[in-house]
C-alpha cells in the first residue's frame, strides 16, 4: 500500500484554508481533546515521548525544548518560524498557503503545553499569500472559538499574531527572529542566553518552525505511539521533502523519514531529466555538504545523512546534474551568504564577502592555487568566531565541493573552463 | 511637515497594530507595511510619521527599515517584477529570462519603465519557489516556470492593467504535481 501522507493529505483536492473543510477532516479534534482531557503537562509529555524532532533544520526535539522554560512568574511566548528563506526549501509555504489550520492548531496545542501567554508567526514578508491565507484562517478560527479567550469554554486562552518580515535570511536564525519581532534589526544575539530562558522581550521563549507544529496536533490525536512507528527509531515521522533542481517533477513530498534517496529522486521525482547522469545532491539546503552517486541508497534521517558527511538540515534536496559547474553552485551560495550577512561579526561579514569574490575569480579563470588555498583555510577564521551559525554553515558547502570536484576548481584555475553552461544572475 | 495620508486613514488600524503586542516597539514593522502598502515605497515623511507614532527617533526607524529588503525607500513602479537569482532558478534560466524582461521592457535590472508601470529586480534571496524555476513575484505574487513567452503573457496581463494576484493564479505554482 502507498503511504499515506499526515501533513500534506488533502492538499491539491481539498480547500483546507476553509475552516469546515478542516473540520470534516477531523480538524479542531486534537485541540478539543487536549482542553477537555488533557493537562498541559500530558500534550508536553506526549510530544517527548514521540520524540518530535524540529523540522527548521536542527533536529533538536521539541519536547525537550519545551522543557528548557524556567517556571518563574515571567510571561512565556511561542514563536512560530515561518520565514523559511533557505536556498531549495519550500515545504512550509506549501503547508501555510494550503492547510494554515493545521499549523494554527499546532501553535495552540504547543501554546497550551507550555503555557504560553501569547504566541506569534513570524513569516517571511516574500509570502505576501500565505500571510493573507493566514490572517483569513485566523479570523475563522476565533469566529469558532478556537482562537481567543477560553477558548471552546475551558480555561485556556490564546492571541496568536502574525507578523511580516520584510526581506531577510538572518530572520530565520531564531534569536535574528526575535530582533526582528521586537522591532529591530533582524540581527542574531549570543547565545547563551538561549530563547528558552531569555527570548521575546527577555522572556521565556519557545522557537517552533512550521512543519514540526504541524504535527503536533496528529500526536496529541493520535498519540506517540503512532508517531514512532513512522519513520526510523530515531527519526519518527514524515518529512515534506523539497525537491528541486535537475529532476523531472520537482516538489514537495511528504515521506517517512529514512526513505531512501533513490526512491526519492526516482520514484517521486521523477528521476533525472532526460539523457542526463547524477553528479551530486545536496540533501538539505544551501550548508548542506554534497551527496554522491554513491550515496542514492542512504536513507534520509537525521542521522544516517550525518553518517554520510552531510546534514539532513530542511531536507530542501537540490538535484545536480552533469550539466552543472560546481565551481558556480558554490559560487551562487557565496553571492548569497554575503548578501544575506547582517554584517555584525567580522569573520562573517569580511569573510563571506572575500569568499565571493575569490570564488568569482576563480569561475572566470583568473584564480590561482593559492586561492583554493585560502579557500580550503576559511575553517579556521570562520568557524566558531562568530554570533550565530551562517558563518559556518556559509562554508560547509564549499568545502564538500573543493574535496569532491577538486577537478573542476583545478581546471578553472588553470585557464580552462569547465565547458559547462554557467552564467551569473546579475543583480543591480 | 504635515502627516501623511495614511495616518489619519488608518488611525483605527494604526491602533490595533500596536494593540497586538505586549510592546509598542514590536509595532515599527507591521507601520513600515502599511506605510508602504498606501504609497508603493517608504519616503521620508512616512519614517516620520512612523517615529512620532511610536515615540521613537528617526535614526532608529531609518536603521530598522534599511535592513529589510522588501522595503523600499525609493519610488517603484506600479508594479515590482522580482526574479529570484538564486541557485536553483540560476541553474534553470533566471539570467536568461532576466535578458529578455531588460529586452522587453527596455530597462536594466533596478530600473522602472518611464510610464512608472513596472520596476525590474533580481533579488538574492531564495524566494521558496525553486519548484516552478525559474520563478518571480509580480508584487509578491508568485509565477513559476518563467520561460520568455510566459514572461512575455504576464508583461500583456500588466499592461492591461490585471490585479498581480490574478495573474498569480493563471501563473503560480501548483502545490501538487501532476504525474
Ligand atoms: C542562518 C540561519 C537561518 C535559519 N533559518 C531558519 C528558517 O528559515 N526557518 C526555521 O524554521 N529555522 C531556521 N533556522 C533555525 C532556527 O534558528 C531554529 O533552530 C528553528 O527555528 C527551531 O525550530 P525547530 O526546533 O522546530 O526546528 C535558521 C538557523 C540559522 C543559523
Ligand atoms: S555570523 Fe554573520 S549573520 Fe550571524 S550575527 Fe555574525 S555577522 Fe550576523
Amino acid at each position: 500500500m502507498a503511504f499515506e501522507p499526515v501533513l500534506t493529505k488533502g492538499i491539491g483536492k481539498l480547500d483546507l484554508v476553509d475552516i469546515e473543510v478542516y473540520e470534516s477532516q477531523g480538524g479542531y479534534q486534537a485541540l478539543r481533546k487536549a482542553l477537555k482531557q488533557m493537562t498541559p503537562e500530558d500534550v508536553h509529555n506526549e510530544v517527548k515521548k514521540a520524540n518530535l524532532r524540529g523540522r527548521g533544520g536542527a533536529g533538536f526535539p521539541a519536547g525537550i525544548k519545551w522543557g528548557f522554560l524556567p517556571d518563574d512568574g515571567r510571561p512565556r511566548y511561542l514563536c512560530c518560524n515561518a520565514d523559511e528563506s533557505e536556498p531549495g526549501t519550500f515545504n512550509n509555504k506549501m503547508l501555510i498557503e494550503y492547510n494554515p489550520h493545521l499549523l494554527i492548531e499546532g501553535i495552540l496545542l504547543a501554546a497550551y503545553a507550555t503555557k504560553a501567554a501569547q504566541s506569534f508567526i513570524y513569516i517571511r514578508g516574500e509570502f505576501k499569500r500565505g500571510y493573507e491565507t493566514l490572517v483569513k484562517a485566523l479570523a475563522q478560527a476565533k469566529a469558532k472559538g478556537y482562537v481567543g479567550r477560553n477558548i471552546l469554554g475551558s480555561d485556556f486562552s490564546q492571541e496568536i499574531t502574525i507578523h511580516r518580515g520584510a526581506g531577510a535570511y538572518i530572520c530565520g536564525e531564531e534569536t535574528g527572529l526575535l530582533s526582528s519581532l521586537e522591532g529591530g534589526r533582524g540581527e542574531p544575539r549570543i547565545k547563551p542566553p538561549f530563547p528558552a530562558v531569555s527570548g521575546l522581550y527577555g522572556c521565556p521563549t519557545v522557537v517552533n518552525n512550521v512543519e514540526t507544529l504541524c504535527n503536533v496536533p496528529f500526536i496529541v490525536d493520535r498519540g506517540a505511539e503512532w508517531f514512532l512507528s513512522i519513520g526510523t527509531e530515531k527519526s519518527p515521522g514524515t518529512k515534506i521533502f523539497s525537491v528541486s533542481g535537475k529532476v523531472r517533477r520537482p516538489g514537495n513530498y511528504e515521506l517517512p523519514l529514512g526513505v531512501t534517496l533513490r526512491e526519492l529522486l526516482e520514484e517521486h521525482a521523477g528521476g533525472l531529466l532526460p539523457g542526463r547522469t547524477l553528479k551530486a545532491v545536496q540533501p538539505g539546503g544551501a550548508s548542506s555538504p554534497v551527496l554522491l552517486p554513491e550515496h542514492l541508497d542512504i536513507p534520509l534521517d537525521f542521522d544516517s545523512v550525518q553518517a554520510a558527511g552531510s546534514i539532513l538540515g530542511t531536507a530542501g534536496v537540490i538535484v545536480f546534474d552533469d550539466t552543472v559547474c560546481m565551481v558556480r553552485t558554490a559560487l551562487y551560495y557565496a553571492d548569497f551568504f554575503s548578501h544575506e550577512s547582517c554584517g555584525q561579526c567580522t569573520p562573517c561579514r569580511e569573510g563571506t564577502a572575500w569568499t565571493a569574490r575569490i570564488l568569482r575569480r576563480i569561475e572566470q579563470g583568473q584564480g590561482t592555487e593559492h586561492d583554493l588555498e585560502v579557500l580550503r583555510s576559511l575553517k579556521e577564521t570562520m568557524s566558531g568566531t562568530t554570533i550565530c551559525l551562517l558563518s559556518d554553515f556559509s562554508i560547509t558547502y564549499l568545502q564538500s565541493v573543493l574535496k569532491h570536484f577538486e577537478d573542476e576548481f583545478k581546471a578553472h584555475v588553470h585557464g580552462r573552463s569547465c565547458g559547462l553552461h554557467a552564467r551569473e544572475v546579475r543583480s543591480a | 511637515m504635515s502627516a501623511p495620508a495614511w495616518v489619519e486613514k488608518h488611525k483605527e488600524k494604526i491602533e490595533e497594530i500596536i494593540a497586538r503586542y505586549p510592546k509598542k516597539r514590536s509595532a515599527l514593522m507591521p507601520l513600515l507595511h502599511l506605510a508602504q502598502e498606501e504609497r508603493g515605497w517608504i519616503a521620508d515623511e512616512d519614517i516620520e510619521a512612523v517615529a512620532a507614532i511610536l515615540g521613537e527617533t528617526k535614526s532608529v526607524v531609518e536603521s530598522v527599515c534599511s535592513f529589510y529588503s522588501l522595503f523600499y525607500r525609493r519610488p517603484m513602479g506600479k508594479y515590482v517584477i522580482t526574479v529570484c537569482g538564486n541557485i536553483t532558478c540560476g541553474l534553470s534560466g533566471a539570467q536568461e529570462l532576466v535578458d529578455h524582461l531588460e529586452r522587453r521592457l527596455g530597462i536594466k535590472v533596478g530600473e522602472t519603465t518611464p510610464d512608472g508601470l513596472i520596476t525590474l529586480l533580481v533579488t538574492g534571496e531564495c524566494i521558496a519557489a525553486c519548484d516552478g524555476a525559474p520563478a518571480l513575484q509580480v508584487n509578491l505574487e508568485y509565477c513559476g516556470n518563467v520561460t520568455p513567452e510566459r514572461a512575455d503573457e504576464i508583461i500583456e496581463l500588466i499592461k492591461k492593467g490585471e490585479d498581480p494576484a490574478a495573474i498569480s493564479d493563471r501563473f503560480g505554482i501548483p502545490p501538487v504535481k501532476a504525474v
